[in-house]
């Protein structure tokens, strides 16, 4: 038997597909896992991120702490942290909380610095606060590439999330630590097809939500995208300005 | 009325932005700041409302310093249009002209109401409101946010270089409005600019800079034509090269007027205007004007 029919063998068992280590219940596990970690990530590294982005301050620092942090191995850092904590789930938790961090950071003050500073200035000069400034005009107009840092930490951490499962029993890695020790690579490969199939899935969500969060007055560069929504991509803060109706002879 | 008091400002830098300035500018009249880059006209301008502190000096309106004033609350109660708009793309052009009353607290509606009154005041079409900034023409654009500025009535409106961006014959169709509209409201209007015509067709009271943030001369345009106090001065307007010397032709059905080297710069319509009486409601292109050939 080669891979191929024992992978297909392994995830049509209907075996499988019931109980506490069915796939249904790691697949919600390694989901939750993933919105869990993103949160805690978020949580962190967005109002760094916005503070930086909104100041124009601390970017250098920035960039290194961040460099640093992707340089860590996070297996590595996963033993460490569990053999400080112990065996479960927080180190896990921390492992991948530090790995989602740096391109949520990056995202969150990348999407404040692409906006155009006369913008800002124009809403500082009629009266608008420091945070009316942030919530109101960068925040908006800087969403856009804060959930592309979103998107590209969640395929890092759904993918990187099976290692939850070297110190914990948790999730789709299960499948794979187990497959590897048992030498059953029909089960190896069909955790490895799962966790894919959940980054495409998640990766199509968040293509959508980038998508959605451009605003519509940076998208609409001409009448008929309002009236027939349709929803031609432009890239967030490009010059959309056009005098006349040339424009719209040619389309 | 707005008074500058010894106000200098230096940039971290070092750069020497404005050095000494003292000016009153008058309640209802346009004053303009007009220079070449580097001459501080924007600094000055941004200074009265707070969106750059001066290093020494101080600024009064009506009497009350600004340095004491909340920066924020200040810039709601003036008025402040900027060059290529400076409205926000993501909101529709009646939300970023009722942005300011909003954020002074008016209800959404009453802001949304009063905002599509402005736009009938600025030459807009109602249509227009619900467009981004982005399906606007330049123009219309600044129209907006001529609008913008107006929406809280303030007293003060700030301009700076608002019709930079715009190609000629909007920015005339522009300034035009702007002339119908102060002479409409009244408002205490400071105009940056670095266009010696521009300047002399709105101005009341001209302040031309030079590098550094030094005054060369302040007067109404007709004072700064007829008498330039230096060199500096007659080369910026022009009246050195003959740009301004006009003279009258007669071809026949009637007067045109010329310039130095013979080109045509205007044709001459009723009564010569005995000098100083100059009015604003009457066609004032700089080059069309007879004063010019006066002052020779």
């Amino acid at each position: 038997m080669n891979f191929v029919t024992e992978t297909v063998a392994w995830l049509i068992d209907p075996a499988n597909w019931v109980g506490a280590g069915g796939i249904p219940t790691r697949l919600v596990q390694h989901l939750l896992f993933t919105l869990v970690t993103l949160v805690l990530a978020a949580v962190i590294a967005v109002p760094i991120g916005f503070l930086i982005g909104h100041t124009g301050r601390g970017r250098g620092l920035a960039v290194a702490t961040s460099g640093a942090f992707r340089a860590i191995p996070t297996l590595g850092l996963l033993t460490l942290v569990a053999l400080w904590v112990g065996i479960g789930l927080n180190a896990p938790y921390v492992a991948l909380t530090v790995l989602a961090i740096p391109p949520i950071l990056a995202g969150a003050y990348t999407g404040f610095e692409a906006i155009d500073r006369k913008i800002i200035d124009a809403a500082r000069a009629v009266g608008m606060s420091e945070a009316q400034i942030v919530l109101k005009v960068e925040l908006p107009l800087g969403l856009p590439l804060l959930i592309g840092g979103l998107r590209s930490a969640t395929l890092q951490v759904v993918a990187t999330a099976t290692l939850a499962a070297y110190v914990a029993d948790f999730g789709l890695g299960r499948y794979l630590f187990e497959g590897l020790r048992i030498r059953d690579y029909g089960e190896m490969l069909g955790g490895s097809i799962l966790v894919i199939l959940l980054a495409i899935v998640l990766e199509g969500v968040f293509a959508l939500a980038q998508k959605l969060v451009v605003p519509r007055g940076v998208t609409a560069g001409l009448p008929t995208d309002i009236r027939d929504g349709s929803s031609r991509s432009r890239p967030a803060m490009e010059s959309t300005i056009k005098e006349g109706t040339s424009h719209v002879r040619n389309e | 009325m707005i008074e500058f008091h010894s106000v200098t400002k230096r940039f971290p830098d070092g750069t020497l932005a404005v050095d000494d300035f003292s000016l009153v500018l008058p309640s209802h009249k346009i004053t303009v700041f007009v220079g070449t880059s580097g001459s501080g006209k924007t600094t000055l301008l941004r200074m009265i409302n707070r969106m750059v502190d001066p290093t020494s000096g101080s600024i009064e309106i009506d009497g009350a310093d600004i340095g004491t004033l909340e920066p924020v609350k200040l810039r709601r109660g003036i008025g402040y249009v900027m060059q290529n708009s400076g409205l926000l793309p993501h909101r529709r052009v009646i939300d970023n002209v009722a942005t300011v009353p909003m954020l002074r607290g008016m209800p959404k509606k009453k802001a949304r109401d009063e905002a599509l009154h402005l736009l009938d005041t600025v030459g807009l079409d109602r249509s227009l409101a619900n467009r981004y900034p982005s399906q606007l023409s330049g123009g219309q654009q600044q129209r907006v946010g001529v609008a913008r500025g107006l929406a809280v009535n303030p007293n003060i409106l700030l301009m700076d270089e608002p019709f930079g961006a715009v190609d000629p014959i909007v920015r005339a169709e522009l300034q035009q409005e702007l002339l119908r509209l102060q002479q409409e409201l009244g408002k205490t209007v400071v105009f940056v600019t670095h266009d010696i015509d521009e300047a002399f067709l709105l101005g009341d009271q001209v302040v031309i800079l030079r590098t550094g943030g030094k005054v060369a001369q302040v007067g109404s345009p007709a004072e700064i034509l007829a008498n330039p106090i230096d060199e500096f001065v007659a080369t910026f307007v022009g009246a050195d090269r003959g740009k301004r010397s006009l003279h009258l032709e007669n071809h026949g059905d009637g007067d045109i007027v010329v310039d130095e080297t013979g080109r045509l710069a205007g044709v001459l319509v009723g009564e010569r205007s005995s000098a100083g009486s100059e009015s604003k409601a009457g066609p004032r292109g700089p080059g069309a004007s007879a004063q010019g050939g006066d002052s020779r």
